[in-house]
């Protein structure tokens, strides 16, 4: 190394300088060392202030701010030093302003700001009742919801469960658990429908709220749902809650010295873990039942368990001896893997309700293996709605034309699909996540 | 990689029947020398990877497994969904960014820099915009800070669920974040920040995410933060700009965060009211549960971390951390409950950051039931399950910080149980 000429050599040489000092710095009783930083630092302005105000013999003007400048930090240095501030002080709390930031207009505000609180302020004009929202609620809602707000497999259940809170397992809908009305609409409007959010007008959200009222047997189909009567309406749980009462009921009584020793007489295993939870390498988990009972299972005291159980099979596989070397596959250079990568990125639009790739199940909407050249409406087990369970009596078959139409206009290509999703406006787009979809074979 | 610098298969094969050995008897009372040491190994001959090999890395392949994992039955949808840090297989306190759990209630969204916008408005005298590179003008702060979602350990109201550290405890995270106070957005804006007052905070993502805050708690320590752990925030943590609200539950720390608005009351958003409100055994609900009461948990032995070298000197190690300041102590117990010694704690703990805990002990070879049980600087001590159910049923889903037990069989297999 030393005969050679090394670029290194000199920059490790000016490292090994900074640390030296750092570590000059650091190893020096802390107060001190902070008080000799300042003093350095002080000394340092004022040759430095000597140096200009030589220079500028005939600009007294510069060489008074400077002086000026020199009487700050040395204030600064001061007062640090007898309010002993330590050097990690947390940034300056100003009262003032940095001037960072620019006005923001009304019509940004209008746009954005759109929260309603609980006495309706907020609200935008608008009206809406039951029977509207009804037709509403099944076009862009019931996929997930179901018709009467009652929840599709695991999707959320937004009507009924009165009188369940106290239940073993209480049954929390817009219903029987919401304690404002205000939240429905605020919700709705911004965050629903899944997957297309921010697209309903204010006229149909208080439609769609009217409905899902309706639906919990709040109001009859006619009640007109509007700005003027939402913030007042009084919900059936509206007196259901507390604000957080541990400090009282918690706090005040876990705060003693814990017992260490001889703490209780004997212990036992009520319960085992009801899953088991296998941990592939690559990814994810399987829950197992796990049928063990805690019946075999020693108890214990001071002297430690009653008995050592014969060992069993072990219950599950742990992850750390599946820990094989991941098998790296590079992708193969491609034309196509840009656009599939693309594709992969529209999809986003479309994977609340459909699943796509290896053991793809239905959802919400049907999986999309092998779609081009696959039957229209023709996976198992999913309920389609009558024009695609016409198109597939027909024998029709997706092509890349025929989905490109669809995606462009579901509605209008296909009357009456129950598909809740306006389209994709972007011509590419609709070429990338065919792309994409032709990526999985069956 | 170069096939070169890979072990073959053959010394793959030696090195782990060595290993075998070793486990089984002790490094050290090995018969013959050990190959790894007497034969000459490829690695110890060839060289290895060159610089630039991953500009970005990633851990050793022998690391793969140690990722976080969802259980697809918990959600409808992995878009609206949650996974689990992989605690278990940790150490230290700070989480990296990779395996740090993630929840979304609408997806991870991809917003960049350029199109970032931050808006605060409401109460202030003067509604602003400001942009990334705005934020980053202003004078910015270090902290280290535990995030935990409120329904963390959430499945074991009802008994003993999920197998795993992971599972039962893994919804938390700690990084360091460096942001900007969020006192000071609100002083840039000329906000009225009697105490009374409120600030809601929404994200730019499509379920926006809102909650309220009281202004006490916003000018104190919730920071608009842009880094963790020295790097961007990572997408699924709310790149480029997200909220951290230290001590109080993760639903808090919106994501994406877009606009923060002074209001004279709470929003009563659905994120305050139908979820992160917590249901008593008479119906009632608690509601503004905001702070993360004081918790630990052994990560070490656990059910994926079973006691591999049988008895003699073991570690057994885990994590504590209260929402309300510091760790100042925590017991660990080898028998339920009975009896409790005071672990070594790793480092001195930080205010509203997790603390790792060690016992440094001997093992007898015979069944465990292991508890630990975190004190805070309030003088709290985390409750049993039992105490728990008692004030609050078994419906809470959210809040559950009660000590957690691992049985610990003659072979050093660990199990989540519940206990008398
Ligand atoms: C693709 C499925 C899907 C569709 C379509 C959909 N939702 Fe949802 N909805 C969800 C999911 C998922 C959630 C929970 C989101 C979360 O995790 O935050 C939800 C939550 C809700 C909630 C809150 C439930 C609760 O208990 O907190 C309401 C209210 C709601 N949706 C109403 C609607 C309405 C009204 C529409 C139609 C305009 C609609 N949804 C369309 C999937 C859907
Ligand atoms: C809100 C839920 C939702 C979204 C978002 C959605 N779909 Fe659908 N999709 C459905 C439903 C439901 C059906 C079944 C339609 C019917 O029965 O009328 C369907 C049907 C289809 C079909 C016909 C499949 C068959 O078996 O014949 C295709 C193709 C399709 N969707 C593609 C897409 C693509 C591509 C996107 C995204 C660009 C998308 N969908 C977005 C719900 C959705």
């Amino acid at each position: 190394m030393s005969k050679s000429p090394n670029i290194f050599i000199p920059a490790l040489g000016g490292t090994a300088l900074i640390i030296g000092l750092a570590y000059g710095i650091a190893s020096r009783d802390y107060g001190a060392g902070k008080i000799e930083i300042l003093e350095t630092r002080v000394q340092q302005v004022e040759a430095q202030a000597s140096v200009a105000s030589e220079k500028a013999s005939a600009e007294s003007e510069r060489a008074a701010e400077l002086e000026q400048m020199i009487a700050e930090v040395q204030a600064a240095a001061a007062e640090r030093v007898s309010s002993e501030a330590d050097l990690t002080t947390p940034a300056p709390r100003t009262g003032g302003s940095y001037g960072i930031g620019r006005a923001a207009h009304s019509e940004e505000i209008a746009v954005w700001d759109v929260d309603v609180l609980p006495n309706g302020r907020g609200l935008p004009v608008g009206s809406g009742n039951a029977f509207d929202g009804e037709e509403i609620f099944a076009d862009k809602c019931a996929s997930c919801h179901g018709d009467f707000a009652e929840g599709v497999d695991n999707w959320p259940v937004l009507a009924g469960g009165f009188d369940t809170l106290a239940d073993e397992d209480p049954v929390k809908t817009v219903g029987s658990y919401w304690p404002y009305l205000s939240t429905a609409y605020d919700y709705i409007y911004r965050s629903m429908p899944f997957g297309e959010a921010g697209t309903l007008t204010p006229d149909e959200t208080y439609a769609i709220v009217a409905y899902i009222l309706y639906s919990n047997d709040l109001i009859d189909d006619e009640f007109d749902l509007s700005q003027a009567n939402l913030g007042s309406f009084e919900m059936h749980n509206k007196d259901g809650f507390v604000v957080d009462d541990r400090p009282e009921q918690e706090y005040a009584k876990w705060r003693e010295e814990p017992c260490m020793e001889n703490c209780k007489e004997e212990v036992h295993v009520t319960m085992r873990s009801v899953f088991l939870v296998e941990t592939p390498p690559e990814s994810g988990s399987n829950s197992v039942m796990n049928h063990a009972s805690a019946e075999g299972l020693p108890s214990f005291t001071s002297e430690g368990p009653s008995f050592i159980p014969v060992a069993v099979a072990k219950p599950t596989k742990q992850d750390e001896a599946n820990a094989a070397p991941a098998v790296q596959e590079t992708e193969t250079e491609d034309e196509g893997v840009d656009l599939i990568a693309a594709g992969k990125k529209v999809f986003r639009k479309c994977q609340a309700c459909h699943k796509v790739g290896d053991g793809a199940k239905n959802a919400s909407g049907p999986q999309l293996n092998g779609l081009v050249g696959r039957t229209m409406g023709s996976t198992d087990d999913f309920k389609y709605s009558g024009v695609f369970l016409a198109a597939m009596e027909e024998g029709r078959v997706w092509d890349e034309a025929a989905l490109a139409e669809f995606l462009a206009k579901p509605k209008s290509y296909m009357k009456g699909t129950k598909m809740a999703f306006s389209g994709l406006k972007k011509e590419a787009d609709i070429t990338a996540v065919t792309e994409y979809l032709k990526s999985f074979g069956e | 990689m170069d096939e070169m610098f890979k072990p073959s298969r053959r010394s793959f094969l030696r090195g782990s029947a060595a290993v075998a050995v070793g486990s089984a008897a002790g490094a050290a009372a090995a018969e013959g020398p050990d190959p790894l040491i007497a034969d000459l190994q490829d690695w110890a001959s060839y060289t290895g990877v060159g610089v630039d090999e991953t500009p970005y890395g990633m851990p050793i392949s022998f690391e793969s497994h140690v990722v976080r994992r969802n259980v697809e039955w918990l959600t409808a949808s992995p878009i609206s969904s949650i996974n689990f840090t992989p605690i278990h297989a940790l150490d230290g306190t700070i989480t990296p960014q990779g395996c740090a759990f993630e929840r979304h209630h609408s997806g991870a969204i991809e917003l960049s820099k350029q199109d970032y916008r931050l808006m605060i408005n409401g109460l202030v005298d003067k509604p602003l915009v400001f942009t990334y590179d705005d934020i980053e003008r202003l004078p910015r702060e270090n902290h280290v800070y535990f995030c935990e979602c409120a329904a963390n350990t959430g499945m074991e109201w009802a008994g003993a669920q999920l197998n795993g550290a992971q599972f039962t405890h893994g919804m938390i995270h700690n990084m360091e974040y460096t942001g900007v106070p969020l006192r000071t957005l609100l002083s840039e804006a000329g906000a009225d920040t009697s105490s009374d007052k409120w600030v809601y905070v929404e994200g730019a993502d499509a379920s926006s995410n809102g909650r309220s805050i009281p202004m006490e708690k916003a000018l104190d320590d919730v920071l608009v933060a842009f880094k963790a752990n020295g790097e961007a925030l990572r997408m699924e943590h709310g790149y480029p700009v997200r909220l951290v609200v230290p001590g109080w539950e993760g639903n808090m720390w919106v994501k994406w965060l877009r606009r923060i608005e002074v209001t004279d009351m709470a929003v009563e958003s659905r994120e305050e009211t139908s979820k992160y409100t917590d249901v008593y055994e008479n119906g009632m609900a608690r509601k503004w549960t905001w702070v993360m009461d004081a918790k630990s948990v052994i990560t070490s032995p656990s059910p994926q971390m079973p006691i591999k070298h049988g008895p003699g000197q073991m570690v057994i190690s885990g994590l504590a951390w209260s929402g309300h300041g510091q760790i100042t102590r925590v017991d660990v117990s080898k028998d339920g409950g009975i009896t409790w010694e005071t672990a070594r704690l790793g480092k001195q703990g930080d205010t509203k950051a997790l603390t790792r805990f060690y016992l440094d002990t001997q093992w007898d070879g015979k069944p465990m039931l292991l508890q630990a049980r975190a004190i805070d600087d309030t003088g709290y001590v985390q409750p049993t399950k039992g105490q728990l159910r008692e004030r609050r049923g078994e419906n809470s889903v959210y809040h559950n910080n009660c000590i957690q037990t691992w049985y610990v069989d003659a072979e050093g297999n660990a199990e989540n149980v519940e206990v008398s």
